[in-house]
């Protein structure tokens, strides 16, 4: 297990420093930052001053030492836009997107395990087959439209929810949230509603497969020959029984949810991480989107590293396989 | 593996048993003119394949059907802008479908938005399948090292999703049709190379390959003409329903403001426009596009669907 951990860790490690390289190559190549920085009548003075300032004088592989240097130190640079450390604003956006992406994964396994269980009792049914072709629109619908129609619907004829941003925030513990407040969970529904719409499509389906499955067993006959009630069945029985490969997948899909919200936080200008990158791109605020892609990195490689060492843990052929390799 | 969905996410669907077909009916009938016929007892996917064809052909022949060409800045009259659907432009033409904030008439406009969204998504797929699969089937007959070190790069591209690495992609490369396909390409190779991977480790043990190499046939021929062909259904399913996720993948990012160019709308850069006058209630801006969109998806993944089941490995004899 040791040797197992040791060599993924090494190889999470790896990966984040290919991505640092990726990120420094890339942002260098987007331009040069002093264009946004100095005023459009700057001399050459002024600018070299500038450059002279961030560093940009000096040789590439200087640049990228210092990079590395200050990375390690929790520094990805000043947002040239709100002149504070970049990871602090990232950080300041991070309860909210986490909020969203959490409440968008309750609802899609809200949305996504009631009907997933539906279409496995009884797959050839008309409902059954309609809830598997409508996951498969659930794949494939470009996720920002449904959230206009969402907007278009409810916000702008019903007048039932707020069209966008982010409601009145509490906070707990040190992180504001805005889900104890009525207004706050009004703001919620429809950004979580359409994020979760495409996971929710990822759970029927494993739903669906893992109840087709599980109704075939033997101790669901056995449950059924006691005489349990349907309901019964299903809630404790088939519920119990779907819900781990349910919940390893969810899992894995919360850092795609993260990512997914920069759509979703678009469509409803809602003060999160994603929507700051966007606007970050727009205004060509590098140290943002460094920052934010560090920090998505690190979040996708924690958790596939968590997820590889689970899977090690309870599959010896993996350790065994890792151990050899 | 985070988006594995997008190329895996039909492969989740429960392995039905496959029919039984009585010995012999076949005979004398091509493979293809079996797939062919096969294909078509599936009503949704007949449905979606008409659908398509239309689609293309409308998009294809743009510029002799639509009432207005919508890039000609001179024809635009900024005094029909925002016109409700079915009211008369100043040129006397109804625009059936409203008109945008430019005077644009938006039937014409998504016509040619679809034509840009069609040709992005087939294009990106084709050049993305050549590479993805060249390299998954070297990858698969090469094995050992090659193999593991090409695998790694695929699983460590599929680990994060494909909006984020395209967005970043387009952040750099600025935007542009041209710059939205090589993005689109760089984020989708690696299925293909997985994909025919795959297959190719099977198709490499049978015995033609065998008897390939047993007759001396120089290597590149063994991969491409003997190799290859015989990855090619896998392949095509994932094709078919990849360029459906490009068009989206490609809408979503023109829609975040990264993709297309604002002179060459794609029915996403249609969507966003609308965007901003759906709060005041004036919906059809955003929706027609949306719907088009919607249509253009769901047919292709209809085609793709039934060609899965019809190109299905255990299904074939």
């Amino acid at each position: 297990m040791l040797v197992c951990l040791i060599r993924r860790l090494g190889q999470s490690l790896l990966v984040v420093a290919v991505m640092a390289t990726l990120v420094f190559v890339a942002m260098f190549a987007v331009g040069d930052p002093v264009d946004i920085l100095a005023s459009p009548d700057a001399d050459q003075f002024e600018r070299d001053a500038i450059a002279k300032r961030l560093g940009l004088d000096r040789p590439l592989y200087e640049q990228f030492g210092l990079f590395v240097w200050r990375a390690l130190h929790g520094d990805l640079g000043r947002s040239f836009v709100y002149n504070v450390p970049a990871v602090e604003v990232i950080l300041q956006r991070l309860p909210a997107t986490l909020e969203l992406a959490l409440v968008g994964l309750a609802f899609s396994i809200l949305i996504g395990i009631p009907l997933g269980v539906v279409a496995g009792l009884k797959p050839h049914s008309a409902a059954g087959r309609s809830i598997m072709s409508g996951s498969i629109l659930g794949f494939s619908l470009p996720n920002f439209w449904i959230g206009l129609m969402l907007i278009l619907l409810f916000a702008v004829e019903l007048r039932i929810l707020p069209a966008g941003g982010r409601g009145p925030t509490t906070t707990v513990l040190g992180v504001p949230t805005a889900i104890f407040s009525l207004e706050g969970i009004k703001h919620l529904i429809l950004p979580a509603v359409t994020l979760a719409l495409y996971k929710s499509a990822l759970v029927i389906r494993i739903a669906q497969a893992g109840t087709r499955e599980v109704m075939l067993q033997d101790y669901i006959r056995f449950a059924r020959a006691k005489g349990l009630r349907p309901s019964r069945i299903i809630g404790v029985h088939v519920l119990k029984n779907i819900m781990i490969p349910v919940v390893t997948v969810l899992g894995l899909e919360l850092g795609s949810m993260i990512a997914f919200a920069v759509v979703t936080e678009t469509v409803f200008a809602y003060p999160g991480m994603g929507k700051l990158l966007i606007d970050s791109i727009n205004r060509l605020d590098r140290p943002i989107i460094v920052a934010y892609l560090m920090l998505t990195v690190v979040i996708f490689v924690v958790i596939n590293l968590i997820v590889d060492l689970l899977y090690a843990a309870v599959d010896p052929r993996v350790r065994l396989a890792e151990a050899k390799g | 593996m985070a988006d594995y969905v997008h190329s895996d996410g039909v492969a989740i669907a429960p392995e039905l048993p496959p029919e039984p077909v009585a010995p012999g009916d076949d005979k004398g009938e091509s493979l293809l003119r079996r797939h062919v016929s096969e294909f078509l007892k599936g009503p949704g996917a007949v449905a979606g394949l008409a659908v398509l064809v239309a689609l293309v052909a409308i998009a294809v022949l743009a510029p002799a059907i639509t009432p207005q060409n919508p890039y000609d800045l001179s024809r635009l009259d900024i005094m029909d802008n925002v016109l409700k659907p079915g009211e008369k432009l100043g040129s006397g033409i109804t625009a059936f479908l409203g008109t945008d904030d430019q005077g644009r008439d938006m039937l014409s406009a998504i016509i040619y938005g679809l034509r840009i969204s069609l040709a992005v998504g087939a294009i990106s797929v084709v050049i993305a399948c050549t590479i993805g699969a060249s390299v998954g089937v070297l990858a698969a007959y090469a094995g050992g090292r090659v193999d593991s070190v090409v695998m790694r790069i695929v699983d460590l591209q599929l680990s994060f999703p494909a909006i984020l690495v395209a967005l970043v992609l387009l952040a750099v490369f600025g935007r542009g049709v041209d710059k939205v396909v090589i993005a689109l390409v760089i984020v989708q190779w690696a299925y293909y190379a997985r994909t025919v991977r795959g297959s190719a480790l099977v198709e490499k043990r049978r015995e033609y390959i065998e008897a390939a190499r047993c007759l001396a046939l120089p290597k590149s021929r063994i991969v491409f003409r003997h190799l290859l062909p015989n990855c090619l259904p896998p392949l095509i399913v994932v094709a078919t329903v990849q360029v459906a996720h490009a068009i989206a993948l490609e809408s979503t990012l023109s829609f975040l403001g990264v993709g297309v160019p604002v002179t060459e709308p794609s029915l996403g850069m249609l969507i966003a426009h609308g965007y901003n006058y759906l709060l005041s209630g004036k919906y059809w801006i955003s929706t027609f596009p949306g719907i088009a969109l919607v249509i253009a998806i769901v047919a292709i993944n209809l085609v793709g669907d039934r060609l899965r089941d019809v190109l299905n490995p255990r299904l074939a004899r």
